[in-house]
């Protein structure tokens, strides 16, 4: 078999990159991407667990998290459509009503 | 006699407020209303004058209701011969005040009153609180109204000077609150004790408290009061927000706002800390020795009447200090004599200042001159304020002055014949300070050809003039009308000091026990 | 009699009180003045028939206090308005309402026209009410009522004319003059009260018979008795106008004349005087004071009339001479001579009245010209001015048998017999200068050729204003009748009359008896031969020549220096009045107060604002950031957890 370890790094690394799309990009769709990448990677993580544990809890789980990460895109696509049309910008830096 | 004097005396001012608002848009009502209500809460007030019995120290017409059970606070509203003059003179001045705003407050005249008579309950209501909690209640109440008044009716630099103000004022009364709430801890850890606001149940619970810790409740309480004095050095909002004020808050600031400061140091201070009073004699003595010299020198050199003035309290003020920190009777009633004296001439001179400002819209000495040809009347009464305020034998500020400097030299707390040979320059230098400003305004000739316009007083204004020079006089020839009402509560004060500095001498001698 | 006392005080006060409150719609001038003087025509009536009462009663028992009401009371002090009635105190109130009277009346002449009518004869009123009260008070603070009292009555009447100018040094207008008596006059009170409370300190009561009782048990040159009587010394000289505190009087010059006879020669200035002698008791048990308080009356007399030789103001002459009188009557208490030092403020009441009265007179005639190098002639046009300003002027030289001459002859006497020579010379010279610069003022007045301006017609004054004059005059002569010393045969009724009130100052003062009649007849000669020599030397130098300054200002800078009073003002200005003012200024104000400690309070806000200026930088409104934190916060956390 494949040691889990390696499935557990190749998952962090998947959320590793996820994070730092998040943090770093400018693109509001390229950071969903990322965030859907995060979350993949922790679908990862659960499979692999299941498989080495033995627990179908395990595979199960990554169907809720699927059926979250839908749904999140659909609405978060929707408001950054609302957002374009308000803005004409997907540019996260230049979203800043909030600043002081 | 009327039971529950002082709470109708509390609740008439707030009733005129609302009725006053509910009238707004009939400005001829609302003067006339407002007046009414003030001068009805003054009329409530002559009894307590009459009815009060000065053989007795302890508090009277006293009401007590229970307000939050489990933090032991109560309605607690008393009089004693301290607050009662001082109450008296907030009744006496609001009438006084209502009726000089009567043409000079254009917009929003009905606010205007409403918040006076705020103002009003608020003041009666630190003179009478006896309880600590209701006391910081009312304390911080008067905040309210004045910011309003600096703030909306002011001059140019209103913002600033109400701001300063509000927060100047709160910085010293937080420290106080804390310090109210550790002392009602404090009661709870006695043995048999709880938390207590109650000033008459601390009175006998403060004085145990341990020396170091008191000190610091002292200074605490003290800077709160000091602050609204106000005592060198802590006195650089006065003159901000007197210039700033219109008239009328001037009058109520300088005659009773001030007023407060100096009441909380004789209730608070000196009667729930008395150890700690004693080590703070001369440091607060010499505070206001320099406030007595210092408030005179700049104010001599200012080229705006009311500055002038304003800098005239801080000076006055040291010697109210100077004369409660002596520790004497004689120093203690002048000191008490003089809060009222300098209500009655310090708001008379804000009232002067006031009425030159109605008629030309300037302040500045330069602007005038030539005054006494143009308005007599006004200059006489000018005149006669302004020997009140340099304290002539004969009118009411001598009286004050005298005892206060006469109970300073004699005291044993303080020890020292200097205070005395140093606060008593101030003597030359109000004369200086004031006949010099009096003499380019209303003596020599006119410098600006606006005052040739310039139209004497007018019935209203020899109206509200009047009761005070009345009292001006009163005070300066036959003051044991009222120094006698005071006389059994000061003595009282002054009895408790000596009685804690001669335990203290006791202890320090007491031989130790032999074994 | 003496209960009615009340009465001497409470006229002045109701003829003030109509005058001050009514005299606008009262029309007529002669009501307004018949209504202020009567009020001090009563008092002097009243005060004449107590003073007759005491005079039949025996000498011991011509002391009582009125008591009135408790004026002032706290604790273990209390003062009350209280009237002592005694030989000194009574002695006084006639001086002060009989010349006040004369004054009143003249004024009702002088003050014709003026608008201020009414107000000036309020304040007169006021003035002889405070005036009262100080010399017939039982304790020191209601006497201090009546010291400042009649300090408010000089800056009153001295800035009467408050849109007159007046040059002087610092000084434009009357106001600024009147200022001037007041602060300086306020500097003595200063010294007063800081001596009143040493004295409650020291015996427990402000009351003078309780105080002069306690004295008793005080032992001689006892150094709190030195401060206490310096310091009331040091308050005398700011109302008596002596070394250092004079500079006032000779500006004081901006009032009326009349305002310049009452206050400053009959009446005002002589309350220190009176306050001294008062303290008889306690100055006697400092004879250290005492010898201060004689070399300061000697050295002013003499530096006052060297001032007076260079003055070419008719009034500031006669302010000058009344310093220098003043510093007489000082240098006779210095030395232990009370008695006489009263009886030279009265006489000196008399003539000095008299010569104001007298120079108003002329000024008014001339139309207020004041400068006597413009006058001359005056002798015939005004004969009742001249005749009774002549008399009084002899009189204060010193010419016997006229009143100047006893009272002025005892103080230079008991200075040489019972203190020293060199007051004596000093005094001697002074009462030559005296009587030089008075008739160099008489020639030049009225005497030789007329020097006034053309345009000018001058007349003899009413009889309002000549009447009191004659009756001064009159008083001048035979007023010094009552002081004819045992050496000269008389009784020296004044002294047997005062000497109960002395009694107690002289038992500790144990001066000798004089017997040695030769030198005081010699001293006596020296004193006339002064006098006539002045007189002499005074009248000739300037009737043939009328600019016979020039001989003096032929001394160069001694006479500039003499001319502008020793600089003294200059002096005081620099020194004091303008650092004081200007370090108030940029120092205390400009730097301190606004610069320093509202610096603090502003820079607290400014504080305040900059915190949170830097703090709301964190808000960059950039979801990115905070989404950063967030991690950066999640990894502390589960990093704290793990190792933790």
């Amino acid at each position: 078999m494949i040691p889990v370890h390696y499935y557990l790094i190749v998952s962090a690394i998947m959320f590793i990159t996820g994070v730092v799309g998040v943090l770093t990009r400018r693109n509001a769709i390229i950071i969903f991407m990322c965030i859907e990448l995060m979350l993949n990677s922790v679908n990862l993580t659960f499979v692999a667990f299941s498989a080495y544990l033995g627990n179908v809890s395990g595979q199960i789980f990554v169907f809720f998290v699927m059926a979250v990460a839908a749904a999140e895109a659909a609405v978060g696509l929707a408001i950054v459509i609302a957002l374009f049309r308000n803005r004409q910008t997907v540019n996260i830096n230049e979203i800043n009503l909030l600043k002081w | 006699m009327i039971p529950h004097l002082l709470t109708y005396l509390l609740l008439l001012p707030l009733i005129g407020a609302a009725i006053v608002l509910l009238m707004r848009r009939n400005v001829s009502a609302v003067r006339w209303t407002g007046l009414v209500f003030s001068v009805a809460t003054f009329a409530l007030s002559i009894p307590l004058f009459f009815a009060y019995d000065p053989a007795t120290a302890s508090m009277q017409f006293v009401e007590k209701v229970e307000w939050i059970a489990s933090l032991n606070v109560s309605y607690h509203v008393g009089l004693d011969g301290i607050s009662l003059l001082l109450v008296l003179l907030t009744t006496f001045l609001t009438p006084i005040v209502l009726l000089s705003s009567w043409t000079s407050i254009k917009k929003n005249l009905a606010f205007y009153f409403a918040l006076m008579l705020i103002l009003e309950t608020a003041m009666l209501g630190v003179f009478v609180a006896l309880d600590t909690f209701l006391f910081y209640v009312f304390w911080e109440l008067i905040l309210i109204p004045m910011y309003f008044i600096i703030g909306i009716w002011g001059g140019k630099e209103r913002i600033y000077a109400t701001v300063k103000f509000f927060i100047y004022t709160m910085v010293g009364s937080l420290l106080m609150l804390i310090a109210i709430i550790w002392l009602g801890y404090y009661a709870s850890t006695l043995p048999g004790g709880e938390f207590t606001t109650d000033i008459v149940r601390l009175f006998e619970i403060a004085p145990t408290i341990p020396l170091n810790i008191q000190m610091w409740m002292f200074a605490a309480f003290a800077l709160s009061f000091l602050i609204k004095v106000p005592a060198f050095p802590l006195h650089t909002w006065l003159p901000d927000a007197h210039v700033e004020a219109p008239t009328g808050g001037s009058v109520i600031l300088a005659g009773v706002l001030l007023k407060m400061g100096t009441y909380g140091l004789i209730r608070f201070n000196l009667q729930l800390f008395p150890q700690s009073s004693l080590e703070f004699a001369s440091f607060l003595s010499v505070i206001g020795v320099i406030g007595i010299i210092y408030g005179a020198l700049v104010s001599m050199v200012q080229k705006d009447v009311k500055k002038l003035v304003a800098y005239s309290s801080v000076s006055h003020m040291g010697f109210i200090l100077l004369g409660l920190f002596g520790m004497t009777i004689q120093g203690m009633q002048g000191g008490l004599i003089q809060m009222v004296n300098h209500g009655l001439s310090t708001g008379a001179l804000f009232l002067i200042v006031g009425m030159i400002y109605d008629r030309r819209h300037t302040r500045m000495i330069e602007e005038f001159g030539g005054l006494a040809r143009q308005i007599p009347v006004f200059a006489t009464f000018f005149m006669i304020i302004t020997l009140s305020s340099i304290g002539l034998p004969g009118l009411n500020g001598f009286v004050g002055e005298f005892l206060i400097l006469l109970g300073a030299f004699q005291s044993t707390v303080l020890d020292s014949i200097w205070y005395v040979v140093f606060a008593a320059t101030g003597v030359v230098f109000a004369a200086v300070y004031m006949l010099w400003m009096f003499q380019r305004v209303v003596f020599g000739v006119s410098r600006r050809p606006e005052n040739s316009s310039v139209t004497d007083l007018n019935f209203r204004e020899i109206a509200l003039l009047l009761p005070i020079v009345l009292f001006v006089f009163w005070i300066g020839i036959y003051p044991s009308t009222f120094l006698s009402k005071t006389e059994a509560s000061m003595q009282r004060v002054v009895d408790k000091l000596e009685l804690v500095r001669s335990e203290a001498k006791f202890s320090e001698t007491a031989p130790t026990t032999p074994q | 009699m003496y209960e009615y006392v009340g009465l001497i005080v409470l006229f002045p006060l109701i003829g003030l009180l109509i005058n001050g409150l009514l005299g606008r719609k009262i029309k007529s001038e002669v009501l307004v003045g018949t209504i202020g003087s009567a009020a001090v025509g009563l008092s002097f009536i009243v005060a004449a028939a107590i003073f007759v009462d005491m005079l039949g009663a025996a000498a011991d028992d011509r002391s009582h206090v009125v008591t009135l009401f408790t004026w002032l009371a706290a604790g273990s002090f209390k003062v009350s308005a209280a009237y002592q009635v005694d030989q000194l105190s009574i002695l006084m109130t006639l001086v002060v309402t009989g010349v006040g009277f004369l004054i009143h009346v003249y004024s009702i002449g002088y003050m014709h026209g003026d608008r201020g009518f009414w107000r000036f004869f309020t304040y007169l009123n006021l003035f002889i009410f405070a005036m009262l009260n100080l010399v017939l008070a039982d304790n020191y603070v209601l006497m201090f009522l009546g010291w400042e009292g009649v300090g408010l009555c000089s800056y009153l009447l001295i800035g009467f004319w408050y849109d007159k100018k007046f040059p002087g040094v610092s000084i434009t207008w009357t106001g600024d003059a009147a200022n001037k008596a007041f602060y300086v006059n306020r500097i003595g009170d200063f010294a007063f009260m800081i001596g009143m409370f040493l004295i409650f300190k020291e015996f427990g009561t402000l009351t003078y018979y309780e105080v002069m009782d306690q004295a008793e048990a005080v032992a001689v040159g006892d150094g709190t008795m030195f401060w206490i009587t310096l310091l009331l010394f040091i308050g005398a000289t700011g109302k008596s106008a002596q070394i250092p505190l004079f500079i006032w009087l000779p500006d004081a010059m901006a009032g009326p004349t009349p305002v310049s006879a009452l206050i400053h020669a009959a009446t005002m200035v002589t309350a220190g005087v009176y306050m001294v002698a008062r303290n008889a008791a306690l100055y006697a048990l400092a004879p250290d004071t005492m010898m201060i308080v004689a070399i300061v009356g000697a050295v002013t007399a003499i530096m006052a009339a060297s001032i007076g030789i260079a003055q070419n103001d008719i009034k500031k002459v006669l302010a000058y001479s009344t310093v220098s009188q003043l510093g007489f009557m000082f240098l006779a208490l210095g030395v232990g001579a009370f008695t006489a030092a009263i009886f030279h403020l009265m006489t000196h009441a008399f003539f000095k009245a008299c010569l104001f009265l007298g120079s108003g007179s002329v000024i008014h005639a001339l139309h207020e010209e004041q400068d006597i190098r413009r006058m001359g002639g005056l002798k015939r046009i005004m004969p009742r001015t001249y005749w009774t300003f002549l008399i009084s002027s002899f009189a204060i030289a010193g010419f016997p048998p006229l009143s100047g001459f006893f009272s002025k002859d005892e103080i230079l006497w008991k200075a040489f017999a019972d203190a020293s020579p060199i007051l004596w010379g000093i005094g001697a010279i002074a009462a030559f200068m005296t009587a030089f610069y008075m008739f160099r003022m008489v020639t030049l007045t009225f005497l030789g050729e007329a020097r006034w301006e053309s345009g000018k017609h001058p007349h003899e004054s009413p009889a309002s204003m000549t009447i009191p004059l004659i009756v001064l005059a009159f008083l001048a002569i035979f007023g010094g009748f009552v002081g004819v010393p045992a050496v000269l045969g008389g009784g020296n009724a004044i002294h047997q009359w005062l000497h109960p009130v002395y009694f107690q100052a002289e038992q500790i003062m144990r001066l000798p008896e004089h017997h040695n009649h030769a030198l005081e007849y010699l001293l006596m000669g020296i004193s006339v031969a002064i006098a006539l020599g002045g007189f002499l030397l005074g009248r000739n130098m300037y009737l043939k020549d009328p600019e016979a300054d020039r001989k003096l200002m032929k001394l160069g800078v001694l006479y500039r220096v003499l001319a502008n009073k020793y600089y003294i003002d200059e002096a005081y200005d620099g020194a004091v009045v303008k650092p004081l003012v200007k370090s108030s200024e940029t120092l205390l104000y400009r730097v301190f107060d606004v610069g320093i400690i509202d610096g603090i309070v502003n820079g607290l806000g400014r504080l305040a604002t900059a915190t949170s200026s830097m703090l709301r930088t964190v808000q960059t409104g950039i979801i990115q950031n905070y989404a950063a934190v967030l991690v950066l916060g999640i990894v502390l956390v589960l990093g704290l957890i793990i190792l933790i």
